[in-house]
C-alpha cells in the first residue's frame, strides 16, 4: 500500500509500506541554489569547468548538505509538520548533475516504540536516475503515537535518536 | 563507487596522532536566521509549514526551527570577510588531509547526521571536528587515494547537542588516461 496521511501516527504505519514516488528534473539552478542554500562556495558545485576538468565528473552537481535537506522534505511531506527526524545515513554512489531526473522512493523496514514512549519509523529511502540508485539512505524518523503526541515535545533522555 | 584497491595500509605518525583530537573548535560567523530556513526550503521545494507559517511552528515546535539539515551550514564560514586572506574552508580537517597527502581533489561518499535539540532563530552554532580514521591508500575509478572519516559536533549558545555529523571523504589524484 502507499500511505499518503498529511498528519501521520504510528499507527498508520507497517512494515512494507511504501511512501508516494517524488521526482524532480534537476538543473543547473537546481545545484547552485542548493549549494547556496546551505553556504557551500565550493566550485564544483557552481562552475562546470572546474568540475570537468579538475573533478573529472560530467558537470557540477548536488552537494552533500542539499542533498540532506532533498531526503529531509520527501520525509517530511509524508510525515507532516509533527514527523521528526532523528537519524539520517546516505551514501552517494554517483553524483546527480543538471539533466538528471531524480526519483525518490521509501519502504518502511522498521516501526517501534522505545523506552520512553517515542514512535519511531525506519525507512530505505533511494535516490535514482534513469532507474539507477545515485544515493541511498537510511532514516530513523519519529513519529507521534497518537493524535495529541508530539516527537517535538521531547527532550533529553525522552530523545533518543 | 566500485570497490577500491588497496595499494599500500601505512599511515603517517602525524596523522595518526590526529585520530581523536578535537579541532577547529569556533562559533559561527552568524545567529541562525529566518532567511537561510527559508531559501533552504525553497532549493528543495519544502512546504512544511513548521519553516512557513508562525502559527504552526508555534503549536508544533514552540517557535521557528531551522530545517535540522541545515545545520552545517551555520557553521560554515563567509566566502569573504574583512581581514580574511584565501579561500575560507569549513572542514577544515578534510582539507588538511588533502593538503598533507598532496591530493588534489576530494569527494564525499558517506554522511551520517543525528540531530538532537531543535535549532532556534538566534542561536550562535558552536562547531568542532575530529578525525576518525584514515585508510591506507587504495585505487578507485577516481584515482589513487585514501578514504578518511570526520565528525561534526554541534553545539548551541548553552551547550546544549544540536547535532553530529560524521562524514567520509576520498581524497585522490587523477591518474593520467590511457
Amino acid at each position: 500500500m502507499t500511505t499518503t496521511a498529511s498528519a501521520l501516527t504510528l499507527d498508520q504505519v507497517k512494515v512494507g509500506d511504501t511512501l508516494p514516488e517524488l521526482a524532480h528534473d534537476v538543473t543547473a539552478t537546481t545545484v547552485i541554489l542548493g549549494a547556496l542554500a546551505s553556504r557551500d562556495w565550493r566550485p564544483m558545485h557552481h562552475d562546470s569547468k572546474f568540475a570537468v576538468e579538475r573533478q573529472g565528473v560530467q558537470d557540477i552537481f548536488l552537494n552533500t548538505p542539499n542533498q540532506g535537506a532533498w531526503f529531509e522534505r520527501y520525509l517530511t511531506d509524508w510525515t507532516g509538520p509533527k514527523g521528526r527526524i532523528g537519524r539520517v545515513v546516505f551514501r552517494m554512489t554517483s553524483p546527480v548533475f543538471p539533466g538528471d531526473r531524480m526519483v525518490y522512493n521509501a519502504t518502511v523496514k522498521d516501526v517501534s516504540t522505545d523506552g520512553s514512549g517515542c514512535g519511531w519509523v525506519t525507512l530505505d529511502v533511494s535516490l535514482t536516475v534513469d532507474g539507477k540508485p545515485k544515493t541511498t539512505c537510511e532514516a530513523r524518523v519519529a513519529v507521534p503515537v497518537s493524535d495529541d503526541d508530539n516527537p517535538w515535545d521531547r527532550r533529553g533522555e525522552r530523545w533518543t535518536p | 563507487m566500485t570497490e577500491p584497491t588497496p595499494l599500500d595500509d601505512t599511515l603517517p605518525e602525524d596523522v595518526a596522532a590526529l585520530i581523536g583530537q578535537y579541532q577547529y573548535e569556533k562559533t559561527g560567523d552568524f545567529p541562525v536566521e529566518q532567511g537561510y530556513v527559508w531559501t533552504s526550503c525553497a532549493s528543495v521545494f519544502n512546504g512544511n509549514p513548521v519553516y512557513w507559517d508562525a502559527k504552526v511552528a508555534e503549536e508544533v515546535t514552540g517557535g521557528p526551527i531551522s530545517p535540522p539539515s541545515l545545520l552545517s551550514a551555520y557553521a560554515r564560514p563567509h566566502y569573504w570577510a574583512p581581514g580574511a586572506e584565501g579561500e575560507q574552508l569549513s572542514l577544515q580537517v578534510h582539507f588538511d588531509l588533502k593538503k598533507r597527502f598532496g591530493l588534489p581533489e576530494a569527494i564525499m561518499t558517506d554522511n551520517t547526521n543525528v540531530f538532537y535539540e531543535p535549532v532556534r532563530m538566534g542561536d550562535l552554532i558552536r562547531s568542532r571536528q575530529v578525525l576518525k580514521s584514515v585508510s591506507g591508500e587504495k585505487r578507485t575509478k577516481l584515482g589513487i587515494g585514501r578514504f578518511w572519516v570526520i565528525d561534526v559536533e554541534y553545539h548551541n549558545q548553552n551547550g546544549e547537542l544540536l547535532g553530529t555529523e560524521s562524514y567520509t571523504g576520498y581524497g585522490y589524484r587523477r591518474e593520467a588516461s590511457a
